[in-house]
């Protein structure tokens, strides 16, 4: 197994399906943070086989996390606060999603008019269906439309 | 706090049945509304073509004594010069009392509401949302049947596309006993998220194909037309737009008060053989969507008119 250093402050994302760590660190917006970051790929995992993990040094109060639960809802955040796990939890689906993924209609005013924020609001809690603010048109992974 | 009418949903029940109350009220006595809106502009911008929607608007506020003013098209406006929904209604909310605005595109009422400091009317937005025909469809379908319970409708033709569909399914879903039949090409049936809102809410629907096989069942038939203006590609437009006309054999086969609504304006899907009919109901359909507008209309300027006549 690979070792990492322990973080001070900040976030283990872990049980991320395998192949998707660096879709996180793209919808969490890591890329534009100058914070120490660990992604980790294809580790053994029991229950998943592979699993991508992120460690995330950071105020923990800096990190939106909001966007997780969309993109993956197993995954378990691990907060961490002067080197100890302080608090395990799953990701809870937002009510609206702001900024981070693009609708796909053609026909929808945010895709006409580039100034608009994209908002996503939740439609259907227990399927995780999202839909656009403005035209209803449903979010699907095939859609490709991360903004971030 | 102002209020917007962007889908029909903004409204409760409660509130349609004041609204069309209100509007029965104005059929039965028009001259004690005709002063109501005196003084008040309403702005109609209009962003693509349309000739009832708009002037069913303008004339529901010079029926009630108000002045109207607007675009009737994007050339004509400063969409042209390349001004954002936002922006426009930022600006219109300056000369105007309400707006009224149809745009091609798919939640630019939400928008316009959203940036504009007056109460906004969605005329249509893309083939999203058109809540006034909407409301029009239910003060017709109250008025013809005296209620809006309890009664199977059919709804033939482009359902994928036509949001005078989407608008009325979804409200008409908030009342009892209300079956839905949707009678399509399978290129246009009705989109996911219509039949997700009836699954949830456990209300029963079928799809079909063959108008025949249906039309015996049903209370009100609403036939809309295939739209050239929604395709990107004229051969599917071209497929799919005689796909189903309505004709006397038809209409034979259906009940005898059965009703036939159409958000108009036709083009061949409704044979004009059928205009006698009396369950054709397309043009009276017209007469109480200017009423519904204009109740709508003094609603949304919170405009109360007691018996004198007078508003306070």
């Amino acid at each position: 197994m690979l070792n990492v250093g322990k973080i001070e402050e900040g976030y283990v994302l872990d049980h991320i399906k395998a192949g998707r760590a660096m879709i996180l660190y793209h919808n969490l917006g890591l890329d534009k943070k100058d914070w120490s970051v660990a992604i980790i790929t294809n580790a053994r995992s029991e229950a998943m086989g592979k699993k991508d993990i992120l460690k995330v040094e950071c105020k923990i109060e800096d990190l939106d996390l909001d966007v997780l639960a969309f993109i993956d809802h197993d995954i378990t955040i691990n907060v961490i606060k002067d080197g100890e796990i302080i608090e395990k939890k799953q990701p809870e689906l937002p009510q609206e999603i702001r900024g981070v993924i693009r609708c796909a209609n053609p026909r929808c005013i945010s895709n006409a008019e580039p100034q608009l924020p994209h908002i996503f609001y939740l439609s259907d809690k227990n399927r995780g269906i999202y839909r656009c603010r403005y035209c209803d048109e449903k979010y699907t992974e095939t859609d490709n439309g991360a903004i971030r | 706090m102002k209020r917007d009418l962007l889908t029909p949903l903004d409204f409760s029940k409660e509130e349609l049945n004041s609204l069309f109350d209100l509007a029965c009220d104005i059929e039965a006595n028009p001259a004690k509304y005709a002063h109501a809106c005196e003084g008040k502009k309403m702005a109609t911008c209009f962003y693509e073509p349309s000739t009832r929607t708009r002037l069913s608007h303008e004339a529901a506020m010079l029926n009630l004594g108000g002045k109207t003013m607007g675009f009737a098209s994007a050339a004509s406006s400063s969409a042209s010069k390349g001004e954002t929904v936002a922006d426009t209604a930022r600006v219109i909310s300056c000369f105007a009392d309400i707006m009224v605005i149809r745009h091609p595109k798919e939640g630019a009422a939400a928008v316009a509401a959203h940036y504009a400091t007056i109460p906004v009317i969605n005329a249509g937005d893309g083939g999203h949302q058109h809540p006034t025909q909407t409301l029009t469809d239910m003060m017709t379908i109250r008025s013809l049947r005296g209620s809006l319970d309890n009664f199977t409708i059919g709804f033939c033709g482009d359902l994928k596309f036509g949001r005078t569909v989407h608008s009325l399914v979804t409200s008409l879903a908030r009342y009892e006993n209300v079956k839905f039949v949707f009678i399509s090409p399978p290129e246009l049936r009705v989109p996911d998220y219509i039949t997700e809102m009836l699954n949830e809410k456990h209300i029963k629907y079928t799809e079909v194909v063959r108008m025949e096989d249906v039309i015996g069942s049903l209370d009100i038939l609403y036939m809309t037309r295939v739209q050239k203006e929604r395709f990107f590609n004229e051969d599917d437009y071209v497929r799919l737009k005689d796909f189903y006309i309505l004709n006397k054999d038809k209409m034979a086969l259906a009940k005898k008060d059965m009703y036939v609504l159409h958000p108009l304006p036709r083009v061949n899907e409704i044979a004009t053989e059928i205009d006698d009919d009396p369950r054709a109901a397309y043009f009276r359909q017209v007469q109480y969507g200017v009423y519904v507008r204009e109740a709508l209309i003094l609603t949304l300027l919170n405009i109360h008119v007691p018996e004198g006549g007078q508003t306070c």
